[in-house]
């Protein structure tokens, strides 16, 4: 059997379907950045860098890539923040059937539709709802929250959608340190404080990155949970992207910002790579 | 460390209340007889008979069982071949083609689905079923290969050298030697594949055809237009299929590692 053609046949299927739904999408999606207007019909087209010009020009379109980049640092923070205890003591202070029970527990909401968990939380923090109810059930006369179509909520449902990623690669990355590392740390009298912040946090670094990038490039995209959970309020990059595709049919402009989003994240993975080169 | 042992498994309790109230506040109001979804809760099943009607949910139901179940077919076989050839051969370009399996998981949802409807319009490709399908397959390629890869790791190559001096051909090897072995990391793959697509809301949302929605596309215009507990009714169904799904994976694929 000629290597070469097998190899061509079991991965040739996969590299094209790939081709024809990303790499050629992303191309046009290039190309038409760069046009003053959709190609339909009889319409002029010309080439322009109107599109990228607007971006740097209108401040009103950097300060909501602005404030999509801070949303997306602080949902990664607040996860890693919750989720990096969560991994440590799933990893490493419980055995057995629990460990493998809790896990599943950890990773069936995540299995659940996004866009349903972002709907219950539209149940549980809209005024009259479930929040609102059982603390004034508790704490008669407290009133209102008034926490729906806020920035909280909004940050609240990312981080509950997000959460399980981190919990996910921080607990693969702190299962893998050898106990009798810790032991041995332990019996040459390190305090707990500094196995944690010498010992475990180093080691579990490639999991903390991971997680990091895995909430936080998907969440700079969200259009569903700021407009569901944010409403006026939640104006963010994604949701303008979203509009110029879907209400406004500016497709131009929609790919130029989906570029310069990219061409961000891009800048933020390099500014990264030392420390991820140092973990191999 | 006994008191360490405590607070590490109260906190671990907190984060999964945290995890499960949304679901559960989901399910209870599905029970409710309120259509305004006013508390207290007032038992009820008239939202569940209610969907028995609903013929644009069952459509969109149908339309995503049939979307999931063609590309978790299409996506396990193609990606399976890749993680076969990644594994048993060593060629140029192979750490390049690594790497591109992941753009549709490293690339935000939006910019890819955005990027496939000014394609797929461009070049008549256009949109509903078969479109969607050509984006559920890319997304869940990658999830694919790494799974069936992580099942190849503790793969005995002596098996295959085995089959082949015995006389099997390349392919012969494949079909009654390693595929075999490789099943339950095929099948958790394709359960996964499977759960991917389902949940896929993004790029099905661009994707959809004024007559060809997914189930998650029908909530999302539903939520906008103004909901009924018919909604909490059929995700909580969601809800249960998923769940079985995820409980089949574990049966093939051990979460957790190690114990």
């Amino acid at each position: 059997m000629n290597q070469r053609a097998a190899i061509l046949s079991l991965i040739t299927p996969a590299y094209l379907w790939l081709a024809l739904t990303i790499l050629l999408p992303l191309s046009a999606m290039l190309y038409y950045s760069f046009l003053s207007d959709v190609p339909i019909g009889n319409r002029e087209v010309s080439w322009t860098t109107e599109n990228y010009r607007t971006f740097f020009e209108k401040a009103f379109y950097s300060e909501l890539m602005l404030r999509s980049f801070k949303l997306g640092a602080e949902v990664t923070s607040i996860c890693l923040l919750l989720g990096f205890p969560c991994a440590l003591a799933l990893a490493k202070s419980i055995r057995g059937r629990t460990k493998e029970a809790l896990f599943l527990l950890i990773i069936l909401p995540f299995w659940s539709n996004a866009l349903v968990r972002i709907f219950s939380w539209t149940m549980v923090l809209r005024g009259n709802g479930i929040l609102e109810y059982s603390i004034n059930w508790l704490l008669p006369g407290t009133g209102p929250l008034d926490l729906m179509f806020t920035y909280p909520a909004i940050l609240l449902g990312l981080v509950h959608s997000y959460l399980p990623y981190m919990i996910l690669t921080c607990y693969i990355s702190i299962d893998a340190i050898d106990n009798q590392l810790l032991e041995a740390a332990r019996s040459l009298g390190a305090g707990k404080l500094t196995i944690l912040f010498r010992l475990i946090v180093p080691l579990a670094l490639p999991g903390i990155v991971a997680g990091s990038f895995l909430i936080f490039i998907p969440v700079i995209g969200s259009f569903m949970e700021p407009r569901l959970l944010g409403g006026r309020n939640g104006t963010f990059i994604g949701t303008i992207i979203e509009d110029q595709f879907t209400a406004v049919f500016n497709w131009p402009l929609g790919a130029a910002l989906s570029f310069i989003m990219m061409g961000l994240v891009l800048l933020i993975l390099f500014g990264f790579s030392p420390l991820v080169r140092r973990l191999k | 460390m006994i008191f360490l042992k405590w607070i590490s498994r109260i906190y671990l309790i907190c984060i999964l209340l945290f995890l499960y109230v949304p679901i559960l506040v989901m399910i209870a109001l599905s029970f409710n007889e309120s259509q305004l979804y006013r508390i207290p809760i007032e038992w009820s099943t008239r939202w569940y008979e209610a969907l028995a009607s609903n013929s644009k949910l069952h459509s969109a139901t149908l339309n995503s069982l049939t979307v999931a179940l063609l590309s978790t077919c299409l996506s396990t076989l193609m990606g399976t071949a890749v993680a076969l050839a990644f594994f048993r051969h060593d060629f140029r370009a192979k750490r390049l083609l690594q790497v591109m399996i992941f753009p549709p998981i490293t690339i935000p949802w939006l910019i890819i689905g955005t990027a496939m409807l000014v394609f797929f319009f461009w070049v008549g490709i256009g949109r509903g079923l078969h479109a969607m399908i050509l984006g559920h397959v890319a997304l869940s390629l990658p999830y694919v290969v790494i799974v069936v890869s992580a099942r190849l790791k503790s793969f005995d190559s002596a098996l295959e050298d085995a089959a082949k001096s015995l006389g099997a051909s390349y392919w012969q090897t494949t079909f009654w030697v390693t595929v075999p072995w490789l099943m339950p990391g095929i099948i958790a793959a394709a359960l996964f594949a499977f759960a991917v697509s389902l949940d896929q809301f993004v790029i099905s949302y661009f994707l959809a055809a004024p007559g060809f929605t997914t189930l998650p596309v029908e909530i999302y215009t539903a939520i906008r237009k103004g909901f009924t507990p018919e909604i909490n009714a059929i995700s909580t169904l969601v809800i249960f299929l998923s769940m079985l799904l995820l409980l089949g994976v574990s049966r093939f694929y051990r979460f957790g590692g190690r114990n």
